[in-house]
């Protein structure tokens, strides 16, 4: 930490962070989020039965529902966590990475597995497994683009003397984890294992990713850019070790909590249940020691909008776990598995807290890559807001939505009473994506306006 | 050990991982070695042989052009091109295949899932779903005929008044009545799920819960 207050201080990171990088990464971030909403919008369209532009082979709401998820998952929260491993590794290690013309060479490479992935889905060669859809013949690629990124970060770590930081277990971790799950998930029940065991696969596959590619990512960047914004060390380093430890072992033993119910072995799905609630647990350390940390300086968190980014994803992440501990026990599960309970949890999870961990972190760094201070605070604020609300009426909606669907369903009602019954709840929920949109048009158009203001300083 | 960079990176990232993966994927397979994968020609019986012969007499032209004749390889064929297209339009992202033994599912669909239904090259990714907004499809086959079929994915709303499904115009030559290559595939393929099993309700002989005042 004084090291990298140190580096802050004296601005000496100049040598260290390559700052286009930096800066172009989290672009390309933001257009995969724009295509990403454009295929949540889709769908939302097609579910009130007003999508416009039906009939039309390559704008099929399927093809682009998986659009939507990869483009998350690849598309955005990659290349914005690349983006930002880039500004902080190498302040947190004083090293660069391996090689600057490498770090780009792997900026191009991933933007060719993205769009290639796009394109293939689009085209009709998606792979059957959730969120894993990335045609086949591109997954090889993509398991190379993996490997160059830990390469490329794990050597300034690596060198690194004295202890490591917190972040740094993370980042470490999650180059391992990320690679050994996308392998695991494209490749065994692709080629190897049918049926109900490759389900099990599947399962910890589409749980890996949240929580050994996406978790740790986001919580060591957390680790480091929420004390130097507040100017104040975490509060407990016990936790921390807690928080690291829990994670690493519980939650790979989560996956196969997402296919309670099915064939697979019950005691396989007890274990998998409560090393859920073990994970919940430790979750809930980590939040401890971030409000522990803010103790005190909660004004400064409200005033200061990345710290507010933050602070309101946390704050999110602990409804989401509250979720969780609820729709993780099987009673729960008989009545909310397979509807929009789900499909609200995913979103609180993936744009409730890591997004907004990550505008928080663009919000904090656009003005130091460019060098000039935001175009427009309100544009700023109005991201901030549009964005919250959105998804808080989203995930109440959908949540909702959800029981009642399942009630709908265990009362052996007609389908079609689901699917009528769920229309407002859809018509909400497209607004609430409206809504959400709108945030992420005033953030763009802020960026444009201050990138074109060069004459400011 | 716990701060060190071998630990985080053998024991957290490599050892951790390879436990959860033995524990929760390599079990199953274990336990599951006894029922090995069947191919897609296995999977050919006569439930889809009598649908796929359906398919060749209601759109004759169509059949001819795409499959010749309804043999036995053509429905395989058939088969294993409709569970592509199952993928590739992310029908799986709205369609469940899957039974649970609650919330009265198998009062609603039948028998409740077992893993041997799944052990095949057609559940190579499994096809469990995420999502119902439409209804479960594992006991879906002999459920609608051929005709429904062929109209309701031309136009979901004309059979199924106000369906959110959306309409899959390219799985036809221009009418509903002109199915291509895909659309009969996809038919075969839905027309083949559940068809292993001896029978399930059907929807016209689905019976509502008793009024529980009515309940002896
Ligand atoms: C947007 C979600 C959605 C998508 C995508 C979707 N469906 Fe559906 N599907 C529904 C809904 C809702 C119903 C129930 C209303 C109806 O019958 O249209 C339904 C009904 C069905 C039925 C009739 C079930 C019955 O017997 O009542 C079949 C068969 C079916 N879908 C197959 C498919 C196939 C194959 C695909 C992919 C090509 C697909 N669906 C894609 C939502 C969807």
């Amino acid at each position: 930490m004084t090291h990298t207050a140190w580096a802050e201080a004296t601005g000496s990171d100049r040598d260290l962070v390559d700052r286009r990088l930096v800066a172009w990464y989290f672009v390309a971030a933001l257009v995969y989020l724009g295509f990403s909403l454009l295929g949540g919008l889709l769908m939302a369209l097609q579910l009130v039965r007003a999508n416009p532009l039906q009939g039309i082979e390559l704008l099929s709401p399927g093809r682009w529902r998986m659009i939507h998820t990869n483009a998350v998952a690849y598309g955005f929260l990659a290349n914005s966590f690349l983006g930002a491993l880039h500004w902080a590794i190498p302040r947190l290690t004083l090293r660069p990475v391996l090689s600057r013309w490498f770090s780009w060479f792997i900026f191009a490479a991933w933007q060719v597995v993205v769009l290639a992935t796009a394109g293939g889905i689009l085209l009709g060669h998606a792979q059957g497994l959730e969120w894993g859809e990335t045609p086949t013949w591109i997954d090889p690629l993509a398991l190379a683009g993996l490997l160059l990124v830990a390469v490329n970060f794990l050597a300034p770590i690596t060198a690194a003397r004295g202890p490591l930081y917190v972040s740094s277990w993370y980042f470490m971790a999650a180059f391992v984890w990320t690679l050994l799950t996308y392998a695991m998930g494209n490749f065994l029940p692709e080629y190897f294992v049918p049926g109900t065991s490759g389900g099990a696969i599947a399962g910890l596959f589409i749980h890996d990713l949240v929580g050994l590619f996406v978790t740790p990512l986001g919580w060591g960047l957390m680790y480091y850019f929420v004390p130097i914004l507040l100017k104040k060390p975490i509060w407990s380093h016990g936790l921390s070790l807690v928080g690291f430890w829990g994670l690493a072992f519980f939650y790979p033993l989560n996956g196969i909590h997402h296919f309670l119910y099915t064939p697979i072995p019950m005691f396989l799905q007890y274990g998998a249940v409560i090393a859920t609630v073990a994970v919940e647990l430790v979750v809930a350390t980590v939040l401890v020691n971030f409000f522990g940390t803010v103790w005190g300086a909660g004004r400064l968190a409200l005033a200061n909008l990345p710290l507010r980014w933050f602070y309101t994803g946390m704050v999110l992440y602990f409804i989401t776990c509250f979720q969780c501990a609820l729709q993780v026990t099987l009673t729960f599960q008989a009545v909310i598995h397979f509807t929009d309970w789900v499909v609200g949890h995913a979103h609180l999870v993936m744009f409730g807290v890591f997004s907004m961990w990550i505008f928080g972190i663009m919000t904090h760094l656009f003005p130091r890559l460019l060098d000039r201070p935001w175009y427009s605070n309100r544009l700023a604020e109005w991201h901030f807001w549009a964005s919250t609300v959105g998804i808080v009426v989203m995930f109440t909606d959908l949540g909702l939505a959800g029981m009642f669907q399942g009630y709908y369903w265990a009362a052996l009602l007609p389908w079609e009473a689901s699917v009528d019954g769920s229309y407002p709840f859809w018509l909400v929920r497209l607004l609430a994506g409206l809504v959400i949109i709108f945030g992420q048009l005033c953030f763009v158009v802020n960026l444009v306006a201050t990138w074109r203001n060069r004459g400011h300083v | 050990m716990f701060e060190s960079k071998g630990g985080v990176l053998l024991i957290g990232g490599l050892g951790f991982f390879a436990l959860a993966l033995v524990s929760n994927a390599l079990v199953p397979v274990q336990m599951y070695r006894d029922l090995p994968e069947q191919r897609t020609e296995e999977l050919v019986n006569a439930n889809l042989m009598y649908q796929f012969e359906d398919l060749s007499r209601r759109f004759p032209e169509s059949f001819e052009k795409y499959y010749g004749k309804p043999t036995r390889e053509q429905a395989a064929e058939a088969l294993a091109l409709g569970r592509r297209v199952y993928v590739a339009e992310g029908c799986w992202h709205c369609h469940s295949q899957y039974v649970r033994p609650v919330s009265n599912e198998s009062r609603r669909w039948g028998a409740v899932s077992a893993t041997w239904e799944y052990q095949n090259e057609l559940q190579r990714p499994v096809m469990f779903g995420t999502r119902r907004v439409g209804p479960d499809l594992s006991r879906e086959g002999g459920r609608r005929s051929n005709d429904w079929h062929a109209a309701h994915f031309f136009d979901p709303g004309s059979v199924s008044e106000g369906s959110p499904m959306p309409p899959y115009r390219w799985f036809f030559d221009g009418s509903a009545q002109r199915p291509n290559r895909r659309g009969l595939a996809i038919m075969a393929y839905v027309q083949w799920l559940g068809s292993w099993l001896e029978s399930y309700p059907y929807y016209e002989a689905y019976q509502p819960l008793p009024r529980l005042e009515d309940a002896p």
